[in-house]
């Protein structure tokens, strides 16, 4: 079985399908960091996905183009990003609650606005995704065919991992962001608006996490089918965890993710196909749940994640 | 801007706020409604009828309300305490699973232990299974701090993996054509009916009965001051002596075993048999029935009953109108998020500085 | 009008309610250039609630500010550091997990700009510090510099905006006598620098050492401003107060004859406390017999949390042995309960009373599981437990609307009655009071004292940890002084001066020391 496992890891296919599991997981678990550095628990990253997908499918349905689909989910996920930061933010409702009632309003809402459009269909209506993208990344050696391989959703969540890292350590706004997660009283006393930055912070991870979910329905397959985010936005809530906040690791522990993901498909195929092939579909989860106990003790959590910050109470 | 809290919450206040959340989510889905293109009133009669409106109605409310109170009372025993866990779902089929490995029909013949033992024994099977499940992430929790939201949440889909394994293979009723199903629970463990003609089951008993003593123990113990400690200032109960590890452990643990009952319930009430979608997402519900309920076990038994209505009548409701059952979820989460909101302004004011 | 220079602050009718406290009451002050004005009153005096306003926390209900004679608009803290006021809060506004460059930097870039520019703003920042003797390393992760260190990144925050109007909002609480010196020379150079300071303090000496005129507090209302120099200490405790005070008469206090077979109350030696790799104290040892106060006198963040946490039952040593009444203790809060002893933590709101909880309930919290309040430990017996705390209520002037009342809804001097009542009406042989009255009124603190005293009289040991030199002195038998995590011998009260308690306050360290000498 050694041998099957290196033999895996040779293969491009096996890569390119490593990259593929992992985009939507970059993108979801980057959204998630945004909200914890500003010190907001997001829970409701799943169904704000599963939003994401419809949303993004259908405007690519009426004809709005893929990258309009993809714009659609981001305003979705920012809209209920809005919400959510509302009621946690100004009204300081408990964040796990809040975050729980969105997923399932965003999910019921999802699955009630996708029946009342398409009442009668047995299969999904589908349409035509993102395509490879081909040149010229073929031409690069070695990883010139797993990159050209991915959809040019894949690439913008690559990029965004770099772009988020200078976002929070060389920018401005970036360190007004991470100071209300650390010291909201702190960024008050610099004149910095905790409320709206705040808001803004979790605005702009759920338009990320819309933005994955939509790579679901516009990249990964073409259609909108119910249950298909499966778990993915909590995955995304461990694997923030595991990155100690930082994006760098975010990235690092979606490629793991993925990377055991797709492992044990193939290994179901080959010589460990004795095992029930469920064991291998736990793998992932269970591997998560280790990643964040040996991760819990060192962790450096941003301060201020998950107590409202009530101004001038006594 | 900033929350000033009221000096004294008026009784009245509290009273209003939930009935003022119910009405405004109304209004709010019957723009769904409209939408959808049904004519709102009309809809939300048929939803109404479908879930109290008759005999028939009441009884599959009651029904589908069970394992939701169960779910809910889990939900709201634990959170009480701030442990949140939020794998229910996947400890109510564990019950399930359990209550059928001691009680099933295995090749025909099951243990050969007398009725009332072996009845006795899958009940308790079921809340230790769901007991057992939660015990990993609580004490995780207490070890090593690891978040028990993701760790319950990443649970559920580790069991309904192992759930599927064993309708696969060791538990498979070889009698069914087919459908991952697993050996049937032995109908003399079946929970009684407790109306003629309709589905509902003692297992209605049991949820209404442990959610009394549930709110008893939380009123007249000293167990129910240390849930309440723990869960609101966890240093200062530690500080007189509460030992909050060990207090932590204990609601999780209860509040697994009863989700775990939610599956013997299930079993032995409704289906007789496990199957991988014999849950709709109860023990995810329940989080939200205890919520709805503010926590309180008896007000979890009314919510209960609210959201099961909601999905009971939707499902006829969208048999007639042309609106997705789907409405009824729609319902339940806006209700939620209205209650928080409503009950927070009528503890809080919102002031410009 | 005599001709002087307008005024660089004005506050006119400054009035604020909080609730049915009214913290300011029509207040109106000026600040000349390059001025210092010390803010003089009792803890709840109101004059955190005015720089607060001043510098934008809360929005007044009634009057005006102007700073540089131009109108300040209220509630908005980027609109006072835009005109020129900073603050050095007296809780720090620093985030741990970022370095000192961050926690400068932090509002002062327009937040569209795509890049920082950290280099050019670490060169400011390093010429400020050097030219004001505010030596900081300007990537040194906050959380790891001591509290020294963090003040002056504080002040360094303000400086780097060119404050011009500085507001010191008790920076002396957490420094020794000694480096108190240091920051009023430090002030000195701003003032020659053409800063204006207002500067907030309880402490009547230093006020009359480093401020030009004093502005004394009392209930929300200003009572006088007056001249430093031509005021003394006892006029001012007069305005303060207003009436009299009393200095509490340490008579000769009679204790039983002790037994010297018997074992000490409490008996620590060379108890070491470590938090990971850091050991936050080294070799403590400590004898205290029945009937005895000593105090624990030192600077905040030199080891009385950890003590006060060994002390409660929350820590336990990692070397080193802790005896009570001769025999080793289990280091749990249970444990320490059924040993008898009563523990007064720092932190009343979030560790001493359950806020959610009932005032009956936190009146027998301690016991909740015992006779007669629960029946075989588990069944509650709401009466035994109303009929306590209805007892502990009015024997310990407790002020709270029924027993049924949340306990958060109290004020904190009300709290700390309750919490002593919860403790003292258990006779206890070993009382650990912690920072007891601080925040409180002088009413509540000289009850509390008398309740300690009486303690004392009728056996009980008591460790008193406070931060404030007059307690200790009115209330001490000997007194041991915390620095750096080490405790010194505990002498008798009479063998110690001011002078001395500051130097072992500053430790061992030599060159501190060296200092402290040349300066005094």
């Amino acid at each position: 079985m050694l041998a099957d496992l290196v033999d895996t890891l040779l293969q491009a296919n096996f890569w390119i399908a490593v990259l593929r599991i992992a985009t939507p997981l970059v993108l979801g678990t980057l959204g998630v960091l945004l909200c914890e550095r500003a010190g907001v628990l997001n829970l409701g990253i799943e169904g704000i996905m599963v939003a994401g997908a419809f949303v993004g499918w259908f405007a690519a349905y009426q004809g709005a183009g893929l990258w309009g689909g993809v714009l659609a989910a981001a305003l979705v996920g920012a809209l209920l990003g809005g919400l959510h930061g509302v009621l946690t933010v100004v009204l300081a409702l408990s964040q796990h609650v809040s975050g729980l009632g969105i997923t399932l309003f965003a999910t019921s809402l999802s699955y009630y606005a996708y029946r009342v459009g398409f009442p009668k269909v047995s299969t999904p209506p589908t349409i035509e995704p993102f395509t490879a993208i081909g040149a010229p990344f073929d031409a690069i050696p070695v990883v010139g065919p797993i990159l050209a391989a991915q959809t040019p959703l894949a690439l913008l969540a690559f990029a965004l991992v770099p772009a988020i890292g200078w976002l929070l350590y060389r920018t401005p706004a970036g360190l007004a962001l991470r100071m209300v997660g650390e010291n909201p009283a702190a960024a008050e006393s610099a004149g910095i608006p905790v409320a709206a930055t705040r808001i803004a912070a979790i605005a702009a991870g759920s338009a990320l996490m819309g933005i994955a979910g939509s790579f679901l329905t516009l990249a990964a397959f073409n259609a909108f089918f119910f249950n298909m985010v499966n778990g993915r936005g909590w995955v995304c809530v461990a694997l923030v965890v595991f990155a100690s906040w930082r994006p760098g690791k975010a990235l690092l522990g979606a490629l793991l993710f993925a990377g055991f993901d797709a492992m044990q498909l193939r290994l179901q195929q080959g010589a460990g196909s004795e095992v029930p092939y469920q064991l291998w579909l736990m793998l992932p989860y269970l591997l998560s749940i280790l990643a964040l106990v040996l991760v819990a003790r060192r962790a450096a959590y941003p301060q201020a994640l998950m107590k409202p910050y009530r101004k001038g109470e006594r | 801007m900033r929350l000033e809290r009221r000096e004294t919450a008026s009784r009245t206040a509290m009273l209003v706020a939930p009935l003022v959340a119910v009405a405004v989510t109304l209004a709010a889905c019957a723009l769904l409604v409209a939408w959808a293109g049904a004519p709102v009133g009309r809809t939300y009669g048929l939803l109404f009828d479908g879930a109290f409106g008759s005999r028939f109605a009441l009884t599959e409310t009651l029904t589908r309300a069970t394992p939701l109170m169960l779910t809910g009372l889990a939900a709201a025993v634990a959170f009480r305490a701030r442990f949140w866990n939020i794998g229910a779902e996947g400890q109510l089929y564990l019950g399930a699973l359990a209550a059928v490995a001691v009680g099933g029909l295995h090749e025909g013949s099951g243990f050969d232990a007398p009725l009332p033992l072996l009845f006795a024994g899958m009940v308790a099977a079921g809340m230790a299974a769901g007991a057992t499940l939660v015990a990993g992430p609580a004490l995780l929790r207490n070890r090593f701090g690891v978040d028990e939201v993701v760790t319950t949440l990443l649970m559920n889909f580790v069991v309904l993996l192992f759930v599927s394994w064993m309708l696969d293979g060791p538990m498979k009723d070889p009698t069914a054509m087919g459908w991952p199903q697993s050996v049937a629970l032995d109908p003399e463990l079946e929970f009684a009916r407790l109306l003629e003609k309709s589905r509902v089951h003692a297992g209605l008993l049991w949820a209404v009965g442990l959610a009394v003593l549930v709110w008893a123990v939380q009123r007249f113990t000293t167990w129910g001051f240390e849930w309440r400690a723990v869960g609101a200032s966890p240093e200062a109960a530690r500080f007189v002596g509460v030992p909050v590890g060990r207090v932590m452990l204990r609601a999780a643990l209860l509040s697994g075993a009863l989700a775990g009952l939610a599956g013997v319930s299930e079993v032995a009430g409704r289906t007789g048999y496990v199957t991988l979608d014999m849950s709709p997402g109860y023990g995810y519900a329940g989080i939200v029935i205890a919520m709805l309920a503010a926590l309180h076990p008896l007000a979890v038994v009314g919510a209960a009953v609210f959201v099961a209505g909601m999905l009971v009548g939707a499902d006829s409701m969208s048999r007639e109108v042309a609106v997705p059952s789907y409405i009824a979820d729609v319902i339940v989460s806006v209700s939620l998020l209205a209650m928080l909101v409503a009950t927070m302004l009528a503890q809080y004011r919102i002031r410009r500085r | 009008m005599t001709g002087r220079p307008e005024p660089v602050l004005r506050l006119t009718g400054i009035t604020k309610r909080f609730g049915s406290l009214l913290a300011n009451d029509g207040i109106s002050l000026d600040l000349a250039r390059g001025e210092v004005l010390a803010l003089l009153g009792e803890n709840g005096a109101g004059k955190s609630t005015l720089v607060s306003i001043l510098f934008g926390h809360y929005v007044a209900d009634a009057g005006t500010v102007e700073a540089f004679g131009a109108p300040l608009p209220p509630g908005d803290p980027a609109a006072a550091l835009a005109a020129g006021i900073g603050m050095v809060h007296q809780h720090f506004t620093l985030a741990d997990n970022l370095t000192v460059l961050d926690n400068v930097l932090i509002g002062v870039e327009p937040w569209w700009r795509p890049v920082s520019r950290r280099a050019a703003a670490r060169t400011k920042l390093l010429g400020l510090a050097a030219r004001f003797g505010l030596a900081v390393d300007a990537d040194a992760r906050v959380g790891d510099l001591s509290i020294g260190e963090k003040q002056r990144v504080e002040i360094l925050k303000a400086l780097y905006r060119d404050a011009r109007i500085l507001i010191l909002d008790e920076p002396t609480a957490v420094l020794t006598p000694q480096e108190s010196e240091r920051l009023f020379e430090t002030l000195r150079a701003f003032v020659e620098a053409g800063l204006s300071i207002v500067f907030i303090s309880h402490k009547l000496g230093e006020v009359l050492a480093v401020s030009h005129r004093v502005a004394v507090l009392r209930q929300g209302r200003l009572e006088a401003v007056l001249p430093a120099a031509g005021t003394d200490a006892s006029a001012l405790a007069r305005l303060m107060v207003g009436r009299e005070v009393a200095q509490p008469v340490r008579a000769a206090r009679v204790r039983r004859p002790d037994d010297a077979a018997e074992p000490p109350v409490l008996s620590l030696r060379e108890v070491d406390a470590v938090d990971g790799a850091r050991t936050l104290l080294h070799g403590v040892s400590l004898e205290l017999r029945p009937g005895e106060i000593v105090a624990i006198a030192g600077v905040a963040g030199n080891g009385q949390q950890p003590l006060a946490e060994l002390l409660c039952g929350l820590r336990a040593p990692a070397r080193g042995a802790l005896r009570v009444a001769g025999a080793p203790i289990a280091a749990s809060p249970a444990a320490f309960i059924a040993a008898g002893i009563g523990r007064v933590p720092e932190d009343r709101h979030h560790l001493g009373v359950i806020a959610e909880a009932t005032v009956a309930e936190n009146a027998v919290a301690e016991h909740y599981r015992a006779r007669p309040y629960a029946r075989g430990g588990w069944l509650v017996e709401g009466s035994a437990i109303r009929a306590a705390a209805a007892r502990i209520v009015a024997d310990y002037d407790v002020r709270c609307r029924g027993l049924e009342q949340p306990t958060r809804q109290l004020s904190g001097g009300n709290m700390q009655k309750l919490i002593l009542g919860r403790v003292l009406s258990r006779a206890p042989r070993l009382i650990v009071a912690d920072q007891p009255t601080w925040g409180l009124d002088v009413g509540a603190v000289a009850w509390i004292h008398s309740k300690l005293l009486a303690a004392a009289d009728a056996g009980a040991g008591i460790v008193l940890i406070s931060e404030e030199l007059d307690e200790i002195l009115a209330l001490a038998d000997r007194i041991a002084v915390i620095s750096h995590g080490r405790l010194s011998e505990a002498r008798p009260v009479a063998d110690w001066t001011t002078a001395t308690l500051g130097l072992a306050m500053m430790g061992a360290d030599a060159k501190e020391g060296a200092d402290a000498a040349r300066a005094a």
